[in-house]
């Protein structure tokens, strides 16, 4: 057997919000115990190698390397600047190699099917296959893999099956809060690291979350905001408070009080944000808004100037209507209402008291005839008439 | 309480326990950290106890707070986010009025809301307890916890 590096240590560092996977990374560890392909004299060699599995306590900076490698050392999960790299100087002061497991797994593959073969699926740049976790509003969801390079509509609509409930898919974010999110006219690209970084993504650990017409993005760009924003270790200025300041706007986007100047506002502390920060967190943590902007620029403007929330999704914005010539009176509505917002009697027209109404969207699910729309709110509908 | 201290003490001395790792033991143990307990234990092996503190702060997964029968960890990751969790989230705190990491009155439910349990397939997911339950909306969610004794 030939020994490529001398290693002493591995370690498994596993969200603990992944019972599963700590449940069989913890059995595939006990199976190569006992087969003897870890631990000590490894296949009879004089080679010792022993795999801890460390598990996380919820927080997401632990992803950067430094910030893994101070939690495995049972620290605070705060990244340090690099150099020194992990690579020189890491856990507990030694070299040490952090990398997904995915990574990982195509070495064997490598070694034994030669890097030649190995490269012969994916593009130039990106050899190999990539595990995607598809998720989202598609008809197909779960864990797919396939070969680098090809486009994404592959992805979206081949093994995805395309839109749910006859919706129309508008893009998918990648990446998670780190990425950004890809819109429909640039399905046909190839799903690769390079194009991907042109768009203002990352592949990150593979997240697809597929998105339609249903999800509105500038609360989905509030949405990721608000993540970082709680997520940020603190230590760096730009992270920890220019992204409560980006919150802060995107929250008034969404309620229908900024102005077309607060883009501009957004974009700048988004690029000094990425530019400035200490780690991958807040050197990231903008894309999602920097590129729904990019993007998808009429959303953030039918919010802020036109008072339209077009997936009807931002409360402030809109409002829940009976249409009385479909409303047949069948009270569904008026029972389920949380707040006895509804008012009307059997078999005649109900309606719906807009100062009680908090909402919260159950009439407009549940009502069989379709009777329930969603209309802008009466005080912006107003507003733009005048 | 003597005993139990007694022997989370010698688990602690045996394994070598980093200082997250006596935090994720006493949470396994007691599904909470008791801070009479961790009090203790900081004094009797000498650990800072601000040193203590900043890890305990930082993670969100420990809790101080005495925990209901039934821990209801809500997804509001990506996935599950734009399959609806809000609503879920706005329904338990309508119903029940619960809170992220508040307890129900009657010690019964407590809340957690995660980013991502790993089932994004099936969103919007919960785990209760350590069970998993997919493709929820609003009503499923509410027979789930009324199944719940
Ligand atoms: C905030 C943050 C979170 C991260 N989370 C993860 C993660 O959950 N899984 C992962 O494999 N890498 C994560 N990373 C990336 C790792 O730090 C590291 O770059 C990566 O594991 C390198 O290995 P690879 O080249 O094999 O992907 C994260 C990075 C940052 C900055
Ligand atoms: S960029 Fe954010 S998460 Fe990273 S070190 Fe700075 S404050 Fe912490
Ligand atoms: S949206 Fe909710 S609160 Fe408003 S009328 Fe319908 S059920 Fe009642
Ligand atoms: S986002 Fe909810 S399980 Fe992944």
């Amino acid at each position: 057997m030939d020994i490529l590096l001398v290693l002493k240590k591995g370690y498994f560092y596993i969200r603990a919000e992944y019972p599963i996977a700590v449940e069989h990374i913890q059995k595939a560890l006990e199976v190569c115990y006992n087969l003897g392909l870890c631990g000590r004299n490894i296949l009879g060699t004089n080679f010792n190698f022993d795999i801890e599995l460390k598990k996380g306590a919820g927080a997401f900076v632990c992803g950067e390397e430094t910030a893994l490698i101070a939690s495995i050392e049972g620290k605070r999960g705060m990244p340090k600047p690099r150099p020194p790299f992990p690579a020189e100087k890491g856990l507990y002061g030694s070299p040490t190699c952090v990398n997904n497991v995915e990574t990982f797994v195509n070495i064997p593959i490598i070694i034994n099917e030669g890097a030649e073969n190995f490269a012969k699926l994916g593009t130039e740049k990106s050899g190999g296959t990539k595990i995607f976790s598809l998720a989202g509003k598609t008809k197909n969801t779960g864990l797919v893999e396939v070969p680098l390079g090809i486009p994404l509509a592959k992805i979206v609509y081949d093994i995805g099956g395309g839109a749910l409930n006859g919706r129309k898919i508008k893009g998918v974010q990648t990446g998670g809060p780190s990425g950004g999110c890809i819109p429909v006219e640039f399905f046909n690209t190839p799903v690769d690291y390079e194009t991907f970084a042109e768009l203002g993504s990352i592949m990150g650990s593979g997240g697809m979350i597929v998105i339609d017409d249903t999800v509105c993005i500038v609360e989905l760009a509030r949405y990721f905001t608000e993540f970082v924003q709680k997520e940020s270790c603190g230590k760096c200025v730009p992270c920890r408070i220019g992204t409560k300041r980006m919150l802060e706007i995107l929250e008034k986007i969404t309620k229908a009080k900024a102005e077309v100047e607060d883009l501009t506002t957004l974009e700048m502390l988004g690029n000094y944000i990425k530019e400035t920060s200490l780690c991958g967190l807040g050197q990231t943590a903008p894309n999602p808004v920097l590129t729904t902007i990019k993007y998808f620029r009429d959303e953030y403007i039918a919010h802020i100037v036109d008072k339209i929330c077009p997936a009807a999704v931002c409360k402030e914005l809109i409002e829940y209507y009976i249409e009385p010539t479909k409303c047949v009176g069948c009270t569904v509505c008026l029972k389920n209402c949380p707040v006895e917002a509804i008012e009307g009697k059997t078999k005649q027209t109900h309606k719906i008291n807009i100062l009680k109404c908090i909402k919260c969207g159950i009439c407009f699910t549940l009502c069989k005839y379709k009777a329930i729309t969603v209309k802008q709110a009466t005080i912006y509908a107003t507003e733009n008439k005048n | 309480m003597e005993e139990k201290l007694k022997e989370i003490i010698d688990v602690i001395r045996i394994n070598k326990l980093s200082y997250l790792e006596i935090l994720q033991l006493l949470q396994e143990k007691f599904n909470f950290v008791p801070m009479d307990y961790l009090n203790k234990i900081c004094e009797m092996l000498e650990i800072p106890k601000s040193k203590i503190y900043g890890i305990l702060t930082f993670y969100s997964q420990f809790s101080t707070n005495e925990r209901g029968k039934y821990l209801i960890r809500i997804c509001d990751g990506t996935a599950c986010h734009v399959k609806g969790a809000t609503k879920l989230i706005e329904m338990l705190k309508r119903n029940y009025h619960l809170e992220d990491g508040k307890t129900t009155q009657d010690k019964k439910f407590t809340l957690q809301v995660v980013a991502c349990l790993g089932g994004c397939f099936l969103a919007p997911v919960c785990m209760i307890n350590s069970h998993y339950h997919g493709s929820l909306d609003e009503n499923k969610l509410k027979n789930i916890l009324e199944s719940l004794k």
